[in-house]
């Protein structure tokens, strides 16, 4: 013990308040995950003589045809805003502080539905593409399977997440709550751009209308040039079949850009020569800017970080060494650098980016911190390959506003596209809350 | 003769088509996508034939759209579809037919698609005409008598036509 107290008396210091060099991860590791202290979601027992437990002296429960997690880990679900299905809207939240490394899975994936996921038949759903193209094609879900696949891990993620940074004050909300709204996965299909060539392009084809096989038929428009780039029709998310509330049997892939485009529950594209400006693009997509104009086809969506650990509810279990993490993206690419800071934003280290670092999915990024139990503010900022750089939250509220009056209801929309940072704040106590800095 | 033909085109096929997969969509005519093929664009492109007036959507309004909607459309569990506050008002002010919409056409096109939403696409063209036309007349963005067909409706003039910036121009094609 004594031994390693001295090993990380030595790490080096890398910005204010504790935070040590990303390289302890590669010199110290073993002194440092021992004298890691972690985090609590309520006081954990205090340390007692070993002895076999129960489980440990009889066989196991049978092995289920299809796993879920541990029965301890019922609290790792998204959060429903409308579980019984009223007519509106349905979001399901990610809980990134109880998840870890970069992919989500298939259960906790977010969810918007504006009217449920409606029960498809596989075998009766047809995608039809039609419009400007030289020869109409209908694809059934065995038929798309016999294409050339491709599997690409990207992050979906929606227009209207981190909404809650708008509120003039703080709004007090975990991770979930704030940022759930985006997650990441595997997704395997056939590249749009293929289909498209087999029916052939009119040269008069500009854009593209996705619409889905839910009862409200949701559409977007989608310029032909995303549709050709990196355009999929997606039929696997992380190795299987799309979930119900992802788009089964076939959703549209657009990596990096506005999750509402990304039609689930996919029937029909239709080439045409301009927009259709449908409700979701010409309305509910398009954020109000203090002048009264408003921002119309924010396809991207930018440069983000934000901590998952720690984060409301994760309680700081007393003084000591901590694993400062959370998740960075960009629809501009590969994350570059993220730079993290514990004083509030005075001095800043810069974090270890998780290999593998791919363009436009989740980068897990980590830093050492060694926590005096004073007060502290952590916030994390992020830079892509493309030289975009994570805007402050004033930057973002120059351009954008806030509300006049604090947001009371934490999973409202006041407005979308915050891509600025998040800021937690550790009090004496290891309670973790969100303030602006 | 025959089978010679078709070993050769079955030759030219596999020479333009490397990849060992395509050609697999199943031909079909633009008729045959009729039915699902309801995309309205803003200049009028693929309205259907159909009319309606706003006193006739009143009627439809009051059967099939006030007990979410409110009467007359001044919301209930469902968003108000008459008035609004100017969006100088803040970035929160809730987006309303008359304070933001920029194309009427938007209104057929999801009044046809979704609505009512417990019974989507249950509507008549002449029933989605007609309460297109309320909407507007109540707004005050049409005259009380004038008729929404597909050569009118696409010359209504949204008040907010004009209020829009892109995002991203360089991405707009």
């Amino acid at each position: 013990m004594t031994h390693q107290r001295r090993a990380l008396d030595t790490l080096e210091i890398a910005a204010g308040n504790g935070l040590l060099h990303r390289r302890a991860f590669l010199t110290s590791g073993a002194a440092l995950a021992a004298a890691m202290t972690g985090y609590t979601l309520s006081d954990t027992a205090s340390a007692q003589q070993l002895t076999d437990a129960p489980w440990s002296t009889k066989a196991g429960i049978p092995i289920p045809e299809y796993a879920t997690p541990s029965s301890y880990e019922k609290h790792v679900v998204r959060t429903l805003t409308n579980p019984k299905g009223e007519p509106r809207t349905q979001h399901a939240r990610t809980p990134h502080h109880l998840v870890n490394g970069t992919f989500t899975p298939n259960g906790l994936h977010f969810v918007i539905s504006h009217s449920g996921a409606p029960d498809i038949d596989p075998a009766q759903h047809r995608l039809v593409v039609h419009g400007l193209v030289k020869q109409p094609l209908e694809f059934t879900l065995d038929t798309l399977a016999r294409y050339p696949m491709q599997s690409r891990m990207t992050f979906v993620e929606c227009g209207g997440n981190s909404a809650p940074l708008f509120s003039n004050e703080p709004v007090q909300a975990n991770v979930q709550t704030i940022h759930g709204l985006a997650s990441c996965a595997e997704w395997t299909g056939v590249m749009l751009s293929t289909l498209l060539e087999e029916a052939g392009i009119d040269p008069k084809a500009k854009w593209l209308i996705a619409e889905g096989a839910d009862s409200l038929a949701l559409s977007r428009s989608v310029p032909l040039s995303k549709a050709l780039d990196d355009a999929m029709i997606a039929l696997y998310q992380n190795g299987e079949r799309l979930m119900p509330g992802n788009g089964y049997p076939m959703r549209l892939l657009l990596p990096g850009w506005e999750g509402n485009m990304n039609v689930k529950w996919l029937r029909r594209i239709k080439l045409v020569d301009q927009p259709g400006m449908s409700y979701y693009e010409a309305r509910t997509y398009a954020p109000v800017l203090p002048n009264g104009k408003a921002y119309q086809f924010y396809f991207l969506q930018e440069v983000k970080s934000f901590l998952t650990h720690p984060s409301p509810g994760l309680k700081m279990s007393g003084p000591g060494f901590y694993e400062v993490s959370g998740v960075a993206y960009s629809a501009s690419g590969r994350i570059a650098k993220v730079m993290v800071t514990a004083d509030g934003g005075r001095t800043w280290a810069q974090a270890a980016l998780q290999e593998p670092v791919l363009p436009k999915a989740f980068t897990r990024f980590r830093l050492p911190w060694k926590w005096d139990g004073g007060p502290a503010v952590l916030q994390s900022r992020a830079w892509d390959e493309a030289g975009n750089v994570q805007p402050t939250r004033a930057e973002v509220i120059a351009r954008r506003g806030q509300t006049k009056t604090p947001v009371t209801n934490p999973t409202a929309f006041p407005s979308q596209h915050y891509n600025g940072p998040t800021s937690w704040a550790v009090a004496r106590n290891g309670e973790v809350t969100h303030v602006y800095a | 003769m025959c089978m010679r033909n078709a070993l050769i085109a079955i030759a030219l096929a596999v020479l333009a088509n490397p990849v060992f997969a395509q050609g697999l969509g199943k031909h079909i005519s633009e008729s045959d996508v009729a039915a699902w093929d309801i995309s309205i664009l803003p200049d009028g492109t693929g309205l259907p034939a159909g009319n309606g007036t706003p006193q006739q959507g009143a009627t439809v309004f009051a059967s099939k759209c006030a007990v979410c909607h409110g009467e007359n459309g001044k919301g209930a569990t469902a968003a108000a579809l008459v008035g609004g506050e100017p969006l100088t008002s803040g970035i929160e002010t809730a987006k309303t037919v008359a304070n933001f919409w920029p194309y009427a056409t938007t209104l057929f096109d999801f009044t046809r698609r979704a609505m009512p939403w417990p019974r989507p696409r249950t509507l008549t063209n002449d029933e989605v005409y007609a309460l297109t036309a309320f909407i507007l007349a109540q707004n005050k963005i049409i005259g009380a008598e004038d008729v929404m067909n597909a050569q009118s409706l696409p010359k209504v003039r949204m008040p907010n036509r004009d209020g829009f910036i892109p995002r991203f121009p360089e991405r707009i094609p």
